[in-house]
């Protein structure tokens, strides 16, 4: 992974220096909250329902062993003993005080952390694949791109004065597991099927929120080192005609739309064509893109065979864990590995919360059994990315007791949700209490397994930090005269074939909802073709089946 | 009119606080009640000149009714934001009472 060179090291250092002298300016009273504001959003600091909440960069990610455990000090030390892993792949502490938090920031800035780009009308902090360099399916590795990205956009300082945030996702594996349609830009990395090159695919303009979009394609493709010059040219378009006067039309999505897909793409081929990044700033020489991928080359792998008799005999002798396996673990690109998904989803949890005993467990069985590495998901999991088949069934021995092993990925009870009215200030409605309810009603991991692929995702407020718009169903909490009322949407994805929900119908209270969900279900099971997932049968169907039987014996 | 209280985070860790009759307090029940609209323009004087001192942020008034226990807030935003959050029990002012 990457490590600091002595730029980052000391750009970090003294931005924390600047924060502790603006937090002790605001306690003496010389600035005011107005003043105050912005420079702490610009580290991370927001105001929340029931404190202050710290949002630290996790770019692309992608976290070491000795971060986590630094995580979990910070969580025990300064806040109340543990994090919330969120859907942009960072974590968040959800009660640190204002005095403290120049301490918190040198304490990440020890592990070579910040709280930098998790706020503010910026390029905030990079996403990925979870999977990215060691999933089987890659076609190239995303790190290096992101890393680069992350290094270009760090206070750049045309671009830390947007309209609107701006949230760029990249992938490098046909499967989209990064969710590239659904963000500001979004990268595709494919190969030339003429040359064999590798290059992306620019996609901009998607984006959730109360104006969900899905992406358009402005490049087939790009090769890789124009990716800066090709970026700077959108941004600059953006920064010219995005609206500055309404904060709900200020996303390059309505830009996009606006000035429509065809005349947005010449703009930015007329101001790429400007600056085509042949300065020295912009020119990426095969020297710098070297230097970076170094920091990502594969750990040493061990020469294994593709299947490891003891692990064999292990998922033959054990359910549990055999179910363990099925469900969260992945094909790893090296032969005898794989790659481990680690549920932060138990049955009735807060999904995306851990507490420090477990991130410290997460730690020391990185560096047992992953070559010290975790990634964090958009799905709000872990990840340990390189595992021995040999060594699950010990990996696993260790995560069930610690409330770790739920084996859930990817289905039911692995459910996106934001934190809601429990913590957020611009919350409508709670989310978390309707994710436990769902998780607990579909408790049976059995009948989860027969449900097959069901992505669950929930969101406090049309902002949709829980990614309702794309979630096969998708659970959007709303304030109806003084009331939480839940709408429910079906057939979002955010996979490579993006789609965004429809809803269903008029809403339901909290204490109908998880019937609404149990009775959709049903609807699915008895309907479905064989080998039918959720997310197809929805696109088949339409919502008539649904209605049907949601609403069918209203009055009225 | 409504009856209200005035509340805001503070400044120096962002807790929750309600304007007393003696100053912020922690706790809901010791709120001072506005009844009338002078009095809720006294309120809004004082958690202006809160603000304006740096002791509290993002201050405002909540409605509430007024029950044996004291003022209970009409919203539900307002009841978790007095008690802490509903999936923690142990987190926020609901945990010591």
């Amino acid at each position: 992974m990457y490590r600091y060179d002595e730029f980052d090291e000391a750009f970090v250092r003294e931005r924390t220096r600047q924060f502790r002298n603006q937090v002790a300016r605001r306690l003496r009273g010389e600035l005011s909250e107005e003043e105050f504001r912005p420079l702490r959003l610009m580290n991370g600091l927001y105001l929340q329902l029931h404190a202050y909440m710290l949002r630290v960069a996790i770019p692309y990610g992608v976290l070491s062993a000795r971060q986590m455990r630094q995580l979990a000090m910070i969580a025990e030390r300064w806040d109340k003993g543990y994090g919330h892993f969120t859907t942009r792949q960072n974590i968040q502490f959800n009660w640190p005080a204002l005095k403290d938090v120049p301490d918190i920031l040198d304490a990440l800035a020890d592990v070579e952390m910040h709280a930098i780009q998790t706020s503010g009308n910026c390029i905030r902090n990079v996403t990925t694949d979870q999977w990215a360099g060691v999933a089987a399916d890659e076609v190239a590795d995303p790190r290096p791109w992101c890393e680069l990205l992350r290094q270009w956009s760090s206070l750049h300082p045309e671009f830390s004065f947007l309209p609107r945030k701006f949230k760029i996702a990249v992938t490098g594996s046909p499967h989209d597991r990064a969710a590239v349609k659904v963000h500001d830009i979004g990268l595709r990395m494919h190969r030339d099927p003429a040359t064999g090159e590798a290059g992306f695919e620019v996609i901009v303009g998607g984006g959730q929120g109360r104006t969900p979009m899905i992406g358009k394609t402005i490049r087939g493709f790009l090769p890789l080192h124009q990716l800066l010059p090709y970026l700077s040219a959108i941004m600059r378009v953006y920064n010219r005609h995005g609206r500055r006067d309404n904060k709900y039309k200020a996303r390059i999505k309505i830009l996009v739309h606006e000035l429509g897909q065809g005349e947005f793409t010449r703009e930015v081929e007329a101001e790429f064509a400007r600056d085509p990044g042949t300065d020295e700033v912009y020119a990426l020489t095969e020297a710098e893109i070297s230097r970076i991928a170094r920091h990502f080359a594969p750990p040493p792998y061990e020469r294994l065979a593709e299947r490891h008799p003891r692990h064999d005999a292990r998922v033959f002798a054990s359910q549990d864990f055999a179910r363990w396996v099925r469900s969260n673990t992945a094909r790893h690109k090296v032969q005898g590995y794989a790659i481990v998904n680690v549920s932060l989803k138990p049955t009735g949890g807060i999904p995306g919360d851990a507490d420090a005993a477990q991130m410290r467990l997460l730690a020391d069985l990185a560096e047992r059994y992953s070559h010290g590495e975790i990634r964090v998901t958009h799905h709000q999991n872990l990840v340990l990315p390189d595992v021995r088949l040999g060594d699950l069934f010990a990996l696993w021995e260790e995560l069930e007791p610690a409330g770790l092993g739920t084996p859930n990925v990817g289905l039911l009870g692995d459910i996106i949700a934001c934190p809601g009215m429990d913590y957020c200030s611009l919350a409508t409605a709670r989310s978390i209490p309707i994710a436990q309810a769902i998780s607990r009603r579909f408790q049976d991991l059995d009948r989860q397994r027969e449900i097959g692929p069901l992505e669950i995702k929930i969101s406090g407020c049309i902002n949709a930090c829980g990614h309702h718009h794309v979630g096969h169903i998708g659970i959007l909490g709303v304030d109806k005269q003084g009331r939480e009322l839940y709408q429910v949407t079906l057939g979002g994805s955010a996979a490579e074939d993006a789609s965004l929900g429809s809803i269903v119908g008029p809403g339901f209270s909290a204490d109908a909802v998880v019937d609404a969900i149990e009775t959709i279900v049903a609807t699915y099971l008895d309907q479905r073709q064989d080998g039918e997932t959720f997310l197809a049968f929805t696109h088949r169907a339409g919502l008539k089946p649904f209605k049907e039987a949601l609403y069918a014996a209203a009055p009225g | 009119m409504s009856s209200q209280i005035a509340t805001a985070n503070r400044l120096t860790d962002g807790e929750v606080v309600f304007l007393g009759p003696a100053g912020w307090v922690t706790r809901i029940e010791r709120a001072t009640v506005a009844r009338s609209d002078s009095e809720v323009r006294a309120l809004q004087a004082l958690l202006r000149q809160a603000e304006a001192v740096n002791e509290i942020v993002d201050g405002y008034l909540v409605a509430v009714e007024e029950t044996a226990a004291g003022p209970r807030p009409v919203h539900y935003r307002e009841l978790l934001r007095g008690s802490g959050p509903s999936v923690r029990p142990d987190l926020g002012k609901q945990a010591s009472r």
